[in-house]
């Protein structure tokens, strides 16, 4: 009988490690298909061409243009200007909630703003197409609002719940000592946020930011809709955008397996993978610390 | 735990009476079910499925089956006599020509419908007709303002379709002859285009003709329709007006239908190819917001069914 338990004991282990390093094969595989595939793209198209050219037109009329500067720029346009918006609203409402509101406030307004995380975001870019654009084309006084702003108001209320969240946490897990002794120092409630707490939680409120950073690098459907998906190299905020993700979510449909198009759509996609990849690890580690940081 | 085996085989034989069922071992027989597979252009998805529909109805012992997956997935399916007819919004090309040939067929090609492309502008813009050549440089982007062609000093905002369209391989080879400006708007379809220049006081657009007037005839709100003209002699012609002025609009379509070879008389193939053909087929045309087909489309149609 005990025989039986220890063989049953090993055999949940053996399913527990099988699932971890699962997980683990796929993103390995995943990497190793699409560079296998991306990497192709440069025995045809130079590197430079690729990365410094601002033409990117592959069906083109007379001869293809492999030049992607102008979506990668399409790609931190919405990533800057919708962190910019996250992070303006999302600190503002993070030291609302847990220094100032009620906790009765809190328990209504939290739950509501994680719900945000929950809109698919094809129904934030109908939103942004139907309501955001002609507003913002009405504000601006331009002839439409398909453009990289409208795209990182939408693209900023999607990341919007991870920053408020992750930040309202960090700020609320500060010891209480911190706050303690600030206010006896005669700081005001504003002096003690911003010179004590602030400050203490910069690091886990920098790692928020990292993880919406990610997301707002990998956002495609609503940023589809409402970017414009013009090729040409924006010069401003009112300008359309092509950002990477909108790109390869266009084009995919068309492309036939194994040709020069397809693998530039790898290449791509392998650049959005290594941005995203890079930007994670750098947030493990900033983690890591602010875990360390505040354990007495 | 026996109560779930009983289960279990209750569950199986109920399985494999159904199986046997569908096979017809125990099912009545049924007789000279006919099918025709069709694959092709998207442009046509929505058509030929009414077209085919409509015609089950009455014959219900042809049983037709319409996908999509583009002009060039249903013709390569063709070639390699996956389907008995590929649709497409554009006429086969020497390359797939070449292919048929080494695999000993030789497509025929059929036109179910026609299709005219309508330019459109705003309501509010005074700008009503243009030339092709106009057209042309607008998209080029070589004319950037309405002045430049009669309208108002604003600058003009384009709007297209994505490239994986085949209107849009269409307008950029017929029409514009060269590339689409790369400050075109990429949209995701024509509707996008209708709301988006609906709102654009500078916009333009080309959509198909089913979008702008509904099956009761009624024309869109909130834009106009370009009247177009070839050259600068020609006459400006508005896709709107009347039947026999179809032929004089200069971004106008066949809608194309290729069979591996020639379909019998009397075959399940021949008899719809004459119902998409007759009144009632047309009618469908019509009503799914196309072009019906004009003598000459029928001329060239009736070589291929052998009917003088």
């Amino acid at each position: 009988m005990p025989n039986y338990r220890n063989i049953k004991e090993k055999f949940i282990e053996l399913f527990l490690s099988t699932a971890s390093i699962t997980a683990l094969l796929i993103l390995i595989g995943i990497f190793v298909f699409l560079f296998i595939t991306g990497i192709k793209t440069f025995t045809q198209i130079s590197p430079a061409e690729f990365f410094l050219s601002n033409e990117w037109n592959p069906t083109a009329y007379g001869e293809p243009r492999w030049g992607i500067l102008s979506l990668i720029i399409g790609t931190l346009m919405v990533t800057f200007g919708s962190l910019v918006i996250a992070i303006l609203l999302g600190l503002a409402s993070a030291v609302y909630l847990s220094e100032i509101a009620r906790p009765k406030i809190r328990e209504i307004i939290k739950p509501v703003i994680e719900m945000i995380a929950g809109i698919p975001s094809v129904v934030l870019g109908l939103i942004g197409i139907l309501f955001l654009s002609p507003l913002i084309a009405k504000i601006f006084g331009l002839s439409n609002g398909l453009n990289a702003l409208t795209s990182s108001i939408i693209v900023g209320i999607m990341v919007l719940p991870t920053i408020i969240s992750i930040s309202e946490d960090v700020l609320t897990s500060l010891p209480h000592e911190f706050r303690e002794a600030s206010l006896a120092l005669g700081a005001t409630k504003w002096q003690m946020i911003r010179m004590t707490l602030l400050p203490a939680a910069l690091s886990g409120i920098l790692a928020a930011i990292m993880l919406g950073l990610c997301r707002a690098v990998g956002e495609t459907m609503a940023v589809l809709m409402v970017a414009g998906n013009s090729r040409a190299m924006p010069t401003s905020f009112f300008d359309p955008i092509r950002p990477m993700t909108a790109n390869i979510a266009i084009e995919i449909k068309e492309v036939v397996k194994g040709s020069l198009h397809y693998e530039a759509l790898f290449a791509i996609g392998l650049i959005l993978f290594i941005m995203t990849f890079v930007v994670n690890f750098i947030s493990d580690i900033i983690i890591e610390k602010q875990v360390r940081k505040y354990k007495w | 735990m026996r109560h779930i085996y009983l289960i279990v085989v209750l569950l199986l034989v109920v399985f494999t009476a159904g199986c046997i069922n569908k096979n017809g071992i125990t099912g009545e027989v049924v007789k000279n079910i006919e099918d025709i597979e069709i694959k092709g252009s998207d442009t046509l998805l929505q058509l030929v499925s009414n077209l085919a529909e409509a015609y089950s109805e009455v014959n219900p012992t042809v049983r037709i089956s319409v996908t999509g997956g583009g002009s060039g997935g249903g013709i390569a399916a063709l070639i390699n006599g996956e389907i008995d007819i590929a649709d497409a919004s554009r006429p086969i090309e020497e390359k797939e020509l070449k292919q048929a040939e080494e695999r000993g067929i030789e497509p025929l090609e059929f036109i179910v419908a026609n299709d005219m492309l309508s330019v459109i502008v705003n309501e509010d813009n005074p700008v009503s007709k243009l030339t092709v050549e106009q057209v042309s440089s607008i998209y080029k982007g070589h004319i950037s303002n309405w002045k430049e062609v009669g309208g108002k000093d604003q600058k003009i905002t384009l709007y297209g379709r994505q490239s994986t369209s085949g209107t849009y391989a269409f307008f950029m080879k017929e029409i514009v002859k060269g590339d689409y400006s790369a400050k075109m708007m990429n949209m995701e379809g024509n509707q996008a285009i209708l709301d988006a220049v609906k709102q654009d006081k500078t916009g333009i657009g080309y959509v198909g003709i089913g979008y702008i007037v509904d099956e009761n005839g009624n024309q869109a709100s909130g834009i106009k329709v370009i009247k177009i003209a070839k050259d600068k002699g020609s006459p400006y012609v508005s896709p709107l007006e009347e039947e026999s002025k179809h032929s004089e609009y200069p971004i106008s379509r066949s809608l194309f239908q290729y069979f591996a070879k020639k379909p019998g008389k009397n075959s399940a193939i021949y008899n719809f190819l004459m119902f998409e053909l007759s009144n009632e087929g047309q009618q469908i045309v019509k009503k799914s917001g196309f072009v019906p087909i004009t003598a000459e489309d029928k001329k060239h149609n009736d070589k291929l069914l052998d009917k003088t």
